[in-house]
């Protein structure tokens, strides 16, 4: 076969992902020999990790859900409404994306500290409590799930909800009747996406709910400690373990017909 | 009645419709034309409340219904890509508005099935919109906004995704719809066939202003 410049342009470009594809290969492969059987019978061993893990699914799956909760109605506004300032309210929405993670968690220890986050820890005390990783979780995944819905309202028609009106609906029946049914494959992206950002949040729950070991220690609090008391072996299980929770929520997302 | 009083729209300082007036009386088949971008989609949106106008007044059997919503102006609508709910059955489509007004489900699922055998797409109830054709889809966009029982109805386009053999009984069953529904219509399209076999009423659509072209 003749190699003409329109082949080698992407035989360059293909190599190019290959390269990247295999580093991150290598770097999940040398992960992944380093651990053994025994450090996994270690880490499943421990109640302290066994506690962690069940903290991480269980705060990841509510801040995903208070995520979506607010994302659906965030998201339609954003898509279907034409009013001042909206490119402004669309720049902000992203600003805890940008934010570094460890600022997040200063922002919200500082807000608990003001009168408002005061009164509001007198009705559900957030600082340094289970809670709190929740918060911390629910702040940064919201913004994912809120960028999700937008492009899910983005794709669909809005034709049907206005046919909807004209049928008898108010706007919020029609949300409720044409635009979240036909959205529902996007939600389960969006909530798959904010499940995995959440897993994967390590510096605001470090700042604002502190490391305590059986009370706001969640996986990636689990990592952070064991490299700090030099147990490497336990660090990478427990790291091997997100990384398999990680993948079956790609896959989950995929399975919608989304991207994350 | 469809009475436009003095209606404009303008968007971005770009005047789309300007002081158009027009009576179109009921139980009229009204057939408007004009080229694309002219601003008929904006006009059958202003009858149905989906636009506000600029300036001007719609009056529907002579009421003012303006300011009000599109639910409560009794105004089917139709529009060219049909916009069948995605994820509902064709049951659960016709059935929308009665439901939604709380008919009882008995009372309901005869309503459906009357409509259904009335359009010829019994046998389609259980499916979603996409495992129908497009002239299946056209007939259930129909019967949704027939199931509401709606004095006017604004078409936009309905036939234009059909093929020539379908578009002749399509434009049968429109007639025969007007005539047994007593409907006031209002259908938008590109075809001067269509229009002739259709329309009572002829208008025209030229740089936003409407003209009477002739009346049947």
């Amino acid at each position: 076969m003749r190699l003409n410049r329109s082949n080698l342009c992407w035989l360059v470009l293909a190599l190019i992902t290959a390269v990247y594809l295999v580093f991150w290969a290598l770097l999940l492969g040398a992960t992944a020999m380093y651990s053994t059987t025994d450090s996994w019978l270690q880490v499943l061993r421990s109640p302290e990790i066994r506690h962690a893990t069940f903290l991480s699914l269980v705060t990841c799956s509510l801040a995903a859900g208070f995520a979506l909760l607010l994302a659906v109605p965030v998201g339609y506004l954003m898509t279907r409404l034409e009013f001042r300032g909206k490119s402004w309210l669309d720049a902000a929405l992203d600003i805890p994306i940008i934010l570094p993670p460890l600022v997040v968690g200063l922002c919200l220890l500082i807000f608990f500290q003001t009168k408002i986050g005061k009164v509001i820890e007198m009705a559900i005390p957030f600082t340094y409590q289970v809670s709190g990783v929740v918060l911390a979780q629910f702040v940064v995944a919201a913004a994912f799930a809120i960028r999700t819905m937008r492009g899910t309202f983005q794709h669909l028609s809005a034709r049907p909800e206005d046919v909807a009106l004209t049928l008898g609906c108010t706007r919020f029946q029609a949300l409720w009747h044409v635009a979240l049914p036909a959205a529902r494959r996007g939600m389960v992206a969006a909530f798959c996406i904010a499940w995995a950002r959440s897993l994967g949040e390590f510096g605001p729950i470090l700042v604002f709910a502190g490391a305590t070991r059986m009370k706001t220690e969640v996986l990636p609090t689990t990592v952070w400690l064991e490299l700090s008391v030099g147990n490497l072996e336990a660090a990478v299980a427990v790291s091997l373990f997100m990384v398999l929770l990680a993948v079956l929520v790609l896959v989950a997302v995929r399975a919608t017909g989304e991207k994350v | 009645m469809i009475q436009l009083e003095q209606l404009t729209w303008k968007v971005s300082g770009r005047t789309i419709l300007e002081n158009v007036t027009v009576a179109i009386p009921a139980n009229t088949y009204a057939v408007l034309m004009g080229s694309t971008g002219c601003g008929k989609t904006t006009l059958l949106e202003i009858l149905c409340g989906l636009r506000k106008p600029t300036s001007g007044r719609v009056l529907l059997d002579g009421v003012d219904v303006t300011d009000l919503e599109p639910r409560e102006r009794g105004v089917g609508y139709v529009p060219q890509d049909l916009a069948l709910f995605p994820g509902l059955r064709v049951r659960e489509q016709i059935g929308f508005a009665p439901k939604l007004r709380g008919m009882a489900p008995e009372e309901l699922k005869l309503r459906v099935n009357r409509l259904a055998e009335q359009f010829g797409i019994a046998p389609l109830l259980d499916r979603l919109p996409d495992m129908l054709s497009g002239g299946e889809k056209q007939r259930v966009a129909l019967a949704r906004a027939l199931a509401a029982q709606p004095k006017l109805l604004l078409l936009d386009e309905p036939l234009s995704a059909l093929d020539e053999s379908m578009r002749a009984e399509a434009v049968s069953l429109l007639q025969r719809l007007q005539s047994e529904h007593a409907l006031t219509v209002l259908h938008v399209t590109h075809s001067s066939s269509e229009a002739a076999a259709l329309g009572t009423l002829h208008l025209r659509m030229v740089a936003g202003r409407l003209e009477m072209e002739s009346q049947g």
